[in-house]
């Protein structure tokens, strides 16, 4: 049960606010945007999704740099309160089809109405975008979503935040197209986010991948779908330990650990043939979730080498390799690297002839930036990093420095070879022939090497 | 709905101040109000967008409900929505004005459209005007009627939100059994799912002055109206299954194969994508199954997965909250995960708040398999960039090497931190190298040849120069320059700020005269003058005793400053047993990501539906909270591992209360009770939370408590008490305001009795070895009052005891309430004679 629920801009501005039960005083927005800003004197950490202040327990998600907020003074399931925030924004997202704080403030009274069917005197009623367009009558003013970026599966990754949902499309499931009639498509994406630690001898120390099969239908009807996986897919590991590497090897099998589903899943043929069937609801939505710690061949190897070059001055070599094939492209590939703290300057060697890459040094948290706009597979990159000092080292420089850090995105590409070996739409008619689009990306969640 | 009307920022250029604008609104809403021509639901519809808008950027737009309820005959129900939001906001404030907007929506909750119906009725509802209570109760009972499931959904939060503005008017209306009627028959399980929670809200409210209310509520929990839930739980949304299953958590089920029938039905909730509907569905299960240890172990394995899988889907946020349950499921049953430790691996990105967490579920963890691997990892954490998580790593470390695994490796990963150069890497190493030799002294030799090379200068921080203080004073046999160091430092005394470490380098200086008088004994000179002298008055006093015990005799003075010590064996836990209970009680709420119960954080009011409330709700409990640590830790072993930490310390036989458990299990009570008696039982049996064991069993000795639950001995009286008597508080707080008063006097207690309460739990102790229990107790000196209850022997009969200690003027006030009225007085007589003994025995 939550008393309050608001969203607020960057600067701490009220898009939506909503008061539903009275319990808390009014001024808590900007309690909480105070505290949200301020949490620690040196701002060096992040304030917790969920604290309290004065009795009053507040809750937030951050979704496209707007904050979602929800208040209450009763002890409750913090999973639920987190859970129906990130849903809110979701619901509001299918029907504005664009999430922004542009898109929020022009349809504020729409999202009003949405408010006040999802959530009644604190309680949820309802968060199906499905059940909600029966109650909800605004149209919505569709912001002009090519202006904000453009599309492509692998753009809608590229919002900065660790875990961003998949985003099929941005299109409303309310508003016609500009041409009338709604065109009937479905999208499914396959969104694996990838972690890897490699030691400083280029071991694998862990790795893991988590997946979600994303949804997003447009089809009128509310037709049955059936979704066809791996049939050799296995689910939990059993016996031995999650890390025991060995059993994987060999059979070309995918092993998941573990995996949920969404509620409209049927699983009644899913033990016998690997199919999914449902009724996809409207709006986006996981299919299924799942995590896997099975071997993987990592998509990039990093080389990374820190070494003295005189007196006070240092070289920093750091090899990149693509180790998947030729006729993929990563996309808007970022290392990272921390230097030692008296480092006052670094100055970069590109390989000759390098294009779409830049390099920096930033100052203020000593830290070695190098982005590259894209890596075909097979591909190998450089970067030489001259190092000065204000002082003299005297303990062990890679104890000083590190580790290397990379994020990426890689489209029509997963590294846990799931596929979706078929989507089967069930047909209303001869010439009933939906477009369907299946589409793959792997990206880094936390891809780390040593040093 | 409105942020404040007087909004701290200054508005910007965009966000308009206020007066001209709304003046503006106000006359064209006016012009609009009566005209019927075509398009002007569009011009309306422009201008209530931007009365809204004002509204929600805080500027106050009340004064236009006049001509905004005049707009507001219309058909066009985005319109109507606008206009409800607008009113629903605004009534509270204007209850005048509110009355003209009852007309128009009674009209349409007899609308047509079952939209406008439901709609309209909402609205009704949420004006929050208590004199218009009257206009609710007519469409309200028709709502509730109605054909169409939206209106009859929207119909019964109605009822709790009449409830909330009035609940005799409420109550009256008989709303609640209606809504009874609807839990149990309606065909949409919204419906039923809302039932459900406005009828827990009344109940529990209602529950503290009517038997009936919390008759009905016990009702709930039922076998026959749960199994009714949970037969239909797939019909529900996920977020009304989440109130099914915590309901659930509650109810008893009678014998185990019922047990097994829940779980089975419930198994593949577990796979649900939703953290919520997980969460919940683990508790139940951790519930259910918390008096069969194997079957909990086997829950325990079988969440592990699911739960993982959480963490890893999802936002961060929600991770976050799903990893902080499986942090204090790690905590409780550390060898479950043992195998998992790669999980609780950091990751760069990670915001320090997940890391915390991962490091604590690290340390717990380790065992003999794995520390070389964990250590290692963290070893790497140390190097951080980011300083509080590079330090909280090396403290992770320490309390490994503490648990005693492969202390060999992990003693010299702890050198190589001392080695290391950064300044807050060898503060933290100085820590632990010391709380290491306290533990493990025969590592002293190795770890003194690295401590013995660092510069004191280079060691700034109070706690970190404390403890390398305590080993130069400790080993100053060893360490060849100890004197020459420790009297450097005295010389610096008026730059030392701390008074923590000044203290330490008296007691240094003290125990390296000891061993080196002729090196030392001016620099102690030095240091004693210089404590005197101080200002900070612990260290003053404590020079002036060393040098006065000096005085009197050197060798008394070593036998008191530096007596043979033992290793110590097991460091003390920041949290009560109790208190950990508690929380894991509280799965799946804002407890568990606290990490405290909630009565820490909550006030009494909200506690949630099920929790007791009054002045028993923060007497003992608080106390409980204060309890430093039990001082003797359980050996872990495998086999009980999963018991509740406080049933563990009754197996090792300091308890001799009623199991922790055994409470719910009776069939009328829950859990959250249970952990209440658990708590109360732990503070009515000092044994536990002895923070100063010399001192406890110093009135233990006193008071000849060794002999159990002696009958009285002056007077026996006739009345037999039960020595094992249970009560749990909701009982004992529904006894206590329904019997009444039967007796009441003054009882004088003795001077030595006074003496003997500096400490309540000295009387607690006391009274249980008279068969009368402590249920709860609070206060400061003079005043403490403690709530007492007693069974009769073989019977159920109960006497309830409220008692008020003034220890200024050595009286008890004492009330006494009991199921047998008749025997009162006998009773009476009991509890004088065992108070009057107090102290004196």
């Amino acid at each position: 049960m939550i008393s309050q629920f608001f969203v607020l801009s960057q600067r701490g501005d009220n898009i939506v606010f909503r008061d539903y039960r009275g319990e808390v005083a009014k001024g808590s927005a900007e309690i909480f945007f105070r505290k949200v800003k301020f949490w620690k004197e040196d701002g060096q950490e992040e304030a917790p999704p969920v604290f309290n202040v004065d009795g009053v327990n507040y809750f937030h998600v951050k979704v496209v740099g707007l904050l979602f907020v929800a208040t209450t003074r009763v002890n409750v399931s913090p999973s639920l309160v987190l859970e129906l925030l990130q849903r809110i924004a979701r619901v509001i997202k299918d029907y504005l089809g664009v999430l922004s704080e542009d898109s929020l403030r022009k349809n504020f009274v729409l999202v009003y109405e949405l408010l006040d069917e999802v959530i009644d005197f604190g309680y949820v009623q309802t968060t199906s975008t499905e059940v909600l367009k029966s109650y909800v009558f605004n149209e919505p003013i569709v912001v002009d979503a090519a202006r904000l970026q453009p599309l492509g599966p692998a753009a809608i990754f590229m919002q900065g935040t660790k875990r961003m949902p998949g985003t099929a499309v941005t299109k409303s499931v309310v508003a016609n197209e500009p041409g009338g009639r709604k065109r009937e498509e479905i999208f499914v994406d396959i969104i694996e986010k990838i972690s890897v630690t490699f030691s400083s001898s280029g071991y694998i120390l862990t790795s893991e991948i988590d997946g979600t099969i994303q949804m997003k239908s447009y089809l009128s009807g509310n037709p049955e779908i059936r979704l066809a996986l791996n049939e050799d897919l296995s689910i939990g590991r059993g016996g031995g330990t999650i890390y025991d590497y060995r059993s994987s090897s060999g059979s070309g099998a995918v092993i998941l650990d573990d995996c949920n589903f969404h509620e409209s899943v049927r699983l009644d043929s899913f033990d016998m043939d690997r199919t999914l069937s449902l009724v996809p609801p409207d709006g986006e939505f996981p299919v299924m979730n799942y995590r896997m710690t099975q071997e993987f061949k990592p998509p990039f190897r990093i080389n990374c080498l820190i070494e003295e070059a005189g007196q006070l001055k240092a070289e920093v070599i750091i090899k990149v390799r693509a180790e998947f094939p030729s006729n993929i492209t990563a996309n808007t590939i970022a290392v990272q690297m921390p230097l030692p703290k008296y480092t006052t300057r670094a100055s970069f060697e590109l390989e000759p002839g390098a294009v779409g890459q830049r390099t920096d040094f930033k100052e203020a948290n000593k830290k070695l930036e190098w982005g590259l706009k894209k890596i075909v597979g097979g591909s190998e990159h450089t970067l030489r990093a001259k190092l000065t000092f204000s002082q003299e080292s005297h303990a062990n420089l890679t104890k000083e420095a590190g580790p290397v850090s990379m994020t990426f995105t890689i489209p029509m590409y997963n590294v846990s070879r799931l596929q979706v070996k078929y989507l089967q739409i069930a047909k209303k008619s001869s010439s009933y022939n939906p477009y369907r689009w299946v589409r793959y990306v792997t990206q880094a969640n936390s891809y780390v090497a040593r040093i | 709905m409105a942020p404040p009307a007087q909004s701290q920022r200054s508005p910007s250029p965009s966000q308009p101040s206020g007066k001209s604008e709304v003046s503006d609104l106000k006359l064209q809403l006016r012009q609009l109000a009566g005209s019927r021509a075509p398009g002007v639901d569009d011009s309306k519809r422009e201008l209530f967008k931007k009365v809204i808008s004002y509204m929600t950027i805080g500027i106050d737009v009340s004064s236009l409900f006049g001509e905004m309820v005049m707009c507001s005959a219309t058909s066009d129900i985005v319109l109507k929505k606008m206009c409800y939001l607008y009113v629903g906001n605004y009534a509270k404030v204007n209850p005048d004005l509110a009355l003209l907007t009852i007309n128009f929506l009674q009209r349409d909750c007899r609308d047509e459209d079952p939209m406008i119906r439901g709609l309209a009725l909402r609205s009704l509802c949420s004006l929050r005007v208590a004199n218009l209570v009257e206009y609710l109760v007519g469409p309200l009972g028709s709502g509730l009627k109605d054909s169409n499931s939206y209106v009859r959904m929207v119909a019964v939060m109605g009822v709790l939100k009449l409830y909330h503005i009035s609940a005799s008017t409420c109550i009256d209306a008989d709303f609640p059994s209606i809504l009874k009627h609807l839990m149990l028959h309606d065909s949409d399980t919204q419906v039923v799912a809302n039932c459900l929670s406005a009828l827990q809200e009344i109940w529990s409210a209602e529950a503290s002055t009517s038997e009936e209310a919390s008759r009905e509520r016990e009702a709930l929990i039922s076998k026959p109206f749960i199994y009714y839930l949970l037969n239909r739980i797939k019909e529900f949304c996920e977020w009304a299954q989440c109130l099914v299953l915590e309901l659930v958590t509650k109810y008893v089920p009678s014998d185990s194969s019922e047990i097994f029938d829940i779980m089975n039905l419930l198994e593949d909730r577990l796979q649900h994508a939703n953290g919520a509907v997980v969460l919940a569905t683990i508790r139940v299960f951790l519930q259910l199954t918390l008096s069969m240890t194997d079957v909990h172990q086997q829950v325990y394995e079988r969440i592990k997965a699911p739960l993982l899988t959480l963490v890893s889907s999802g936002s961060p946020e929600q991770s976050y909250a799903v990893l902080s349950h499986l942090h204090l499921l790690v905590m409780r049953a550390p060898y479950v995960f043992s195998s998992d430790y790669k999980h609780f691996y950091c990751q760069y990105n990670e915001p320090s708040y997940v890391k915390r967490l991962k490091l604590e579920m690290l340390t717990a963890v380790a065992n003999e398999s794995n520390t070389y691997e964990i250590v290692t990892e963290l070893c790497e954490y140390a190097a951080n960039v980011d300083i509080p998580i590079a330090r909280e790593s090396i403290r992770a470390v320490g309390k490994i090497a503490l648990q005693q695994y492969d202390v060999n490796a992990i003693v010299d990963r702890l050198l190589q931190f001392l080695e290391m150069e950064k300044d807050y890497v060898t503060a933290e190493a100085l820590v632990l190298v010391k709380d290491l030799l306290r533990k493990y002294p025969q590592w002293s030799h190795d770890c003194i040849a690295v401590v013995g090379n660092i510069s004191s200068k280079n060691v700034q921080e109070p706690k970190a120069k404390a403890a390398l203080i305590w080993m130069l004073g400790e080993y100053s046999q060893d360490m060849q320059d100890a004197p020459y160091v420790l009297e450097s430092l005295v010389e610096n005394w008026d730059e030392e700020h701390s008074a923590e470490v000044r203290l330490h380098l008296l007691t240094a200086m003290m125990k390296c005269f000891f061993k080196r008088p002729p090196e030392t004994q001016s620099a102690l000179g030095a240091a004693l003058a210089a404590g005197i002298a101080d200002f900070h008055q612990d260290v003053h006093d404590r020079a002036l005793f060393y040098y006065r015990i000096l005085r009197y005799n050197v060798s008394v003075a070593e036998r008191v400053v530096n007596p043979p010590k033992q290793a110590v064996s097991v460091f003390a836990d920041t949290q009560s047993s109790e208190i950990k209970d508690r929380i894991f009680d509280e799965f799946n709420s804002l407890s568990v990501l606290y990490q405290k119960p909630s009565y820490m954080f909550t006030d009494k009011e909200h506690r949630g539906p099920l929790e007791f409330a009054d002045e028993l709700g923060n007497l003992s409990i608080g106390e409980a909270a204060n309890n430093v640590v039990p001082t003797q830790m359980v050996e872990e072993n495998d086999k009980d591992l999963l018991l509740t930490t406080s049933e563990k310390e009754e197996t090792k036989g300091s308890r001799n209360n009623g199991s922790a458990y055994s409470v719910p299990y009776d069939g009328s009570s829950t859990s959250v009770f249970a952990s209440q008696t658990q708590i109360e039982s732990a503070v009515s049996n000092p044994t536990l939370a002895g923070h100063s064991p010399q001192a406890s069993f110093a009135i233990d000795d006193l008071l000849g408590l060794g002999i159990p639950a002696a009958p009285a001995v002056l007077s026996p009286p006739q009345l037999k008490l039960n020595t094992k008597a249970a009560l749990d508080p909701s009982t004992f707080q529904q006894k206590w305001r329904q019997l009444p008063v039967a007796l009441s006097q003054e009882i004088s207690v003795s001077p030595q009795g006074v003496a003997a309460l500096t400490a309540p739990q000295a009387l607690l102790r006391h009274m249980q070895s008279h068969s009368i229990h402590c249920i709860a107790s609070g206060g400061q000196s003079p005043n403490f009052k403690f709530f007492f209850f007693a069974q009769k022997f073989e019977e159920s009969s109960n006497y309830l005891v409220e008692c008020v200690i003034n220890t200024s003027s050595a009286k008890a006030q004492v009330k006494i309430k009991a199921d047998d009225q008749n025997t009162s007085q006998d009773f009476s007589t009991l509890f004088e004679s065992a108070l009057s003994k107090f102290g004196t025995s």
